[in-house]
């Protein structure tokens, strides 16, 4: 499809603008990555502090749920509703991961030998 | 890219398909490789019938018949039956969604060299010391312990094989997805690009555990990790689990296309529309994602468990509802239609008995309790031949002869396409109608003979007569596509006269941009559409003509290939597996088998990072050329002289 | 597509690496193999998570078990560095939408080194580990345990040679809307690098000192 694209140049507000918008979704996209360092770090505290390891197990496996989330829908930028066909993506990273589910149970159920 | 070429020579030509990014062309290489494929698997399966033609008959060994009857399955599936799916994807799809190419085209071409060269790979074990002979399914307690490289062979082959066809697979989805003229929305799809989408969405979840599956068995074999190995720890179940997690989507990774392929022959045949098109698609996706669910089935009598049987057996009887669904949207839409029978209509009529056969036995399998009875005999073998020669070599054989104008420009000869069609279909309800009695009679699959006067001589003896006549079936169908090279070009559009989708419209030969200008579809069937409104062009407009992008031919697809394909030999003598430490089976130096696989990944690595260093921009066919090539191809059509295009 | 267009802050589209056609099919593309992707790691965690401490009879689970073996400082190192090295890989995307060439260089350039320092201590690791006997044909656990770390391990280093290619080829290139798809393909890519290894040091790490 070679049709010549043409680019419209912002004017000086325009840009202005999109560089204050880029900064402001940088700074919260920091402050996701302090979350993820806060729950890696309760991760970590919870595994070597002393409390039940039924407990800790669930509880660091939600922790680890949480940050995925943060990986996939603010860096990855799922959670961009404009993105090239982003609805048909985010079925194939959520049908991939139930798939991924039923390996796990059907691992840590049926096979016992 | 002149467009008013000269007449190319052979090593020109040869260059050309060598470094070729057409999904046409890619079509017909995947085409003839498949066919090559299934002669060789088929020859194999006639050597089993004719061994087991009488009891204790000695034409081939016991050892012979095992790896006769491994490379007969792992051939068939892997090597046959989804290349000669994608031989009619590539041809049809993006014809269908009113595009000029795939998404990828590199990747498509990389997809076939992969593909092509791990089947090779997988071949040589013939002339290298003795074939796989563990079964397609390749157990992992026996396969580790089968001497030789014949399993060896068939991890890495598959391997690389299993890399071409998920790219290939990955290709597909973004090319339907993305590529689409303006107008064709998902529901206004033919039903052959939605099961190709769906078929290709299989792919992409379950090649994954095939990779993982076969790596496992790879280094435990090769290079000493422990997986399978119960003494160490290792658990063979994994290694079951993890084939059929794969295996029993791949089952429908074949099957879906073919019932795409079956969606298109019927309504031009019945000349209505398909009947129940939205609930043809819910139950694609839904048969999709059943699909997923069910692979312990194969499984009951590894000892699962009762619940764990009872969950897997319900799953697996209800795949039968949406498969249902199917069966009687088709039968809707022959019913009352104006039936005209020619050689893909009678493929279908063939098919949906056939198939139906194949699908009850299967839901009988499913009931836990009798698959204990029924398991490893013959009527296991009756029913997954039903299901595939009833329900994808039928779909197959009919595709061929339906698209055979798109593809070559050529038709397929009607008479002879009829007597084919009866001496294979009979011969294919010969050879394993009487299977099932056979496997309730008891007698074992996969053994290489069995005592006489225990009744089952007579059935074998008529399978085998059977096997011949599907044989003699493919002989004739081959023999029609030799006689159609010698045939007058049609040059036309809609050869069938009732083509209902975007495909028909096209004018043959095609020139290899497709579409001069991109199509603007208004509505399911969009070619019947304008037909029925006397539009005689076929189509109408999304864009006025204008310079068209195409991507660039490469070589670098071939290389990458040829890169996996000697490192595959370094890691096959390796020194450092069980077998290699305990003498028997025959390794190289150390430096030898890391200087092939260095040198191997070396080439592919070393070919990507030289495709990722350059870059690849394709090039315009500008509207000049396009008008030149047009003119040329109307003269071609006109006068029968040759232009530069084809 | 035209190279030739030049580009200024001003006139540089918002979504660079979506704005070709060949940028959203690689984009689309991308984001269905990372899907598939997630399927192999799974199989992969399924097979530790079926085999781990399990060995040949009388295998010595008070030296070889993820109880024992497992140290958690060094895991949390990698942890650490790995997660900084998703967000400079943040940071190099940000500066692309600003059309700042030299930004994404230097981000990207600070996304491999902290790559090549967790690498370096996964080396570190596994050479501890064999040292210790516990080598890839020790047991099921050890061939399952270097098989699914190691499989991350391979991932790293290809993001790495990917990027590090990608840094190179465009020095004298500067950005233009034919690899502003490959920055940002070759970003997610070192994304869902981290999101393994988030499982990674859950599933095999903590979950393994518990027992």
């Amino acid at each position: 499809m070679a049709h010549d694209t043409h680019f419209e140049a912002r004017s000086q507000v325009q840009q202005e603008y999109y560089r204050k918008e880029n900064a402001a979704k940088m700074r919260s996209q920091v402050t996701q990555f302090a979350i993820m360092i806060l729950l890696t770090l309760v991760a970590f505290a919870s595994a070597v502090a002393d409390f039940a390891p039924n407990f800790v197990k669930p509880f660091v496996l939600l922790l680890a749920g949480v940050q995925v989330v943060q990986q996939l829908y603010a860096f990855m930028h799922m959670e961009d509703k404009k993105a090239y066909h982003i609805g048909v993506i985010s079925f194939f990273m959520w049908g991939g991961a139930l798939i991924a589910f039923t390996f796990f149970l059907c691992f840590l159920t049926i096979i016992w030998w | 890219m002149s467009s008013v070429a000269q007449k190319k020579g052979f090593g020109a030509q040869v260059w050309d398909y060598l470094t070729t990014v057409d999904h046409k062309k890619i079509a017909i290489m995947y085409l003839a490789a498949g066919t090559l494929f299934f002669a060789i698997a088929g020859l194999e399966a006639l050597f089993m019938r004719f061994q087991l033609m009488f009891p204790e008959s000695t034409f081939v060994s016991a050892g012979t018949f095992n790896q006769l009857l491994t490379m007969h399955g792992t051939t068939m599936l892997f090597l046959a039956a989804t290349p000669l799916l994608f031989a009619f994807m590539n041809a049809i799809v993006p014809l269908q969604i009113g595009a000029r190419d795939v998404a990828f085209p590199f990747l498509n071409s990389l997809g076939f060299w992969l593909f092509f060269l791990g089947a090779v790979f997988l071949h040589l074990s013939f002339f290298m010391g003795g074939a796989p002979d563990a079964g397609w399914t390749s157990y992992a307690s026996l396969s580790l312990y089968s001497p030789g490289h014949g399993i060896d062979f068939y991890v890495l082959g598959l391997q690389i094989s299993g890399a071409g066809t998920l790219i290939s697979g990955i290709n597909f989805i973004v090319t339907i997805i993305t590529m689409r003229a303006p107008g064709m929305t998902f529901m206004r799809m033919p039903l052959f690009t939605w099961t190709s989408l769906v078929s290709s969405t299989l792919i992409l979840f379950a090649f994954p555990p095939l990779t993982v599956g076969l790596f496992l068995m790879l280094v435990d074999r090769m290079f000493g990790a422990n997986f399978f190995d119960h003494t160490m720890g290792g658990n063979t179940i994994i290694w079951e689990h993890l084939f059929w997690i794969f295996g029993h989507p791949e089952v429908y990774i074949l099957v879906l296309p073919a019932f795409g392929l079956f969606s298109e022959i019927i309504p031009v045949f019945a000349r209505k529309r398909l009947f129940g098109y939205s609930s043809m698609v819910f139950a694609t996706i839904l048969i999709g994602f059943l699909g997923f669910m069910v692979w312990a089935h194969h499984m009951f009598t590894t000892g699962l468990g009762a619940t764990a049987n009872a969950i897997f057996a319900v799953a697996t009887m209800t795949i039968a509802v949406p498969t249902g669904m199917k069966v009687f949207n088709w039968i809707l839409t022959i019913w009352g239609g104006s039936i005209k029978v020619t050689v893909p209509m009678l493929y279908a009529l063939g098919f949906i008995p056939s198939f139906v056969a194949g699908g009850v036995t299967g839901v009988m399998q499913a009931a836990a309790p009798l698959d204990y009875q029924l398991h490893d005999s013959y009527f296991i073998v009756a029913h997954f031949h039903y299901v595939i020669v009833g329900g994808i070599v039928t779909a197959l054989f009919g595709a061929a002869h339906f698209y055979w104008p798109i593809m070559f420009n050529r038709a397929l000869n009607e008479k002879l396409g009829v007597l084919t069609f009866w001496i294979f279909f009979i011969g294919f309800h010969l050879t394993f109608f009487l299977q099932h009695f056979l496997g309730l009679m008891g007698m074992p699959r996969r053994v290489f003979t069995y005592m006489g006067d225990q009744g089952w001589d007579l059935f074998n003896l008529i399978s085998t007569i059977g096997a011949a006549m599907m044989g003699v079936g493919v002989i004739l169908l081959v023999l029609n596509v030799l006689i159609s090279i010698k045939s007058e070009p049609l040059n036309r559009r809609d050869y069938w006269g009732d083509g209902r989708s975007l495909e028909w419209a096209l004018e043959t030969p095609l020139p290899f941009y497709n579409f001069k200008q991109t199509p603007l579809v208004r509505g399911y069937d969009p070619y019947w559409i304008e037909k029925q409104e006397g539009n005689k062009e076929g189509m109408v407009y999304a864009e006025p003509v204008g310079d068209i992008h195409m991507p660039n031919n490469s070589i670098l697809p071939l290389i990458m290939s040829i890169g996996t394909f000697i490192a595959a030999f370094g890691a096959l003598y390796s020194p450092w597996g069980d077998q290699a430490i305990a003498g028997t089976a025959d390794s190289v130096s150390p430096g030898l088998s890391v200087g092939l696989i260095v040198l191997g990944l070396g080439i592919t690595v070393g070919a990507m990072i030289a495709r990722s260093l350059k870059d690849d921009l394709g090039y315009h066919v500008h509207v000049a050329e396009i008008e030149a090539i047009e003119k040329d191809l109307a003269q071609y059509r006109a006068t029968g002289k040759k232009g530069g295009n084809k | 597509m035209d190279l030739n267009t030049k580009f200024t802050p001003q006139n540089w589209p918002e979504h660079a690496e979506q704005a070709t056609m060949e940028g959203k099919n690689k984009f689309v593309g991308f984001w269905i193999f990372l899907s598939c992707e997630v399927v192999l790691f799974a199989s992969l965690f399924a097979t530790y998570l079926a085999l781990k401490d399990s060995g040949p009879a009388g295998m010595d689970l008070a030296k070889y078990s993820t109880k024992a073996l497992y140290e958690l400082p060094l895991a949390f190192a990698m942890t650490m560095i790995l997660l900084t090295s998703s967000l400079t890989s943040v940071y190099a995307m940000y500066h692309m939408k600003n059309f700042n060439f030299k930004g994404v260089q230097t981000w990207m350039g600070i996304t491999v080194i902290l790559g090549l320092c967790f690498l370096g201590l996964e080396i570190y690791e596994f050479y501890h580990y064999v040292h210790a006997g516990f080598g890839y044909r020790h047991s099921a656990f050890s061939s399952a345990f270097f098989t699914l770390v190691g499989t991350h391990g391979l991932h790293v280093i290809i993001g790495l040679v990917w990027i590090s290619c990608l840094i190179f080829r465009n020095m004298k290139r500067g950005l233009n809307l034919y690899n502003a798809p490959k920055y940002f393909v070759a970003s997610l890519y070192w994304h869902f690098i981290d999101v393994v290894w988030v499982f990674i040091f859950t599933v095999v790490y903590l979950m393994g000192v518990l027992g």
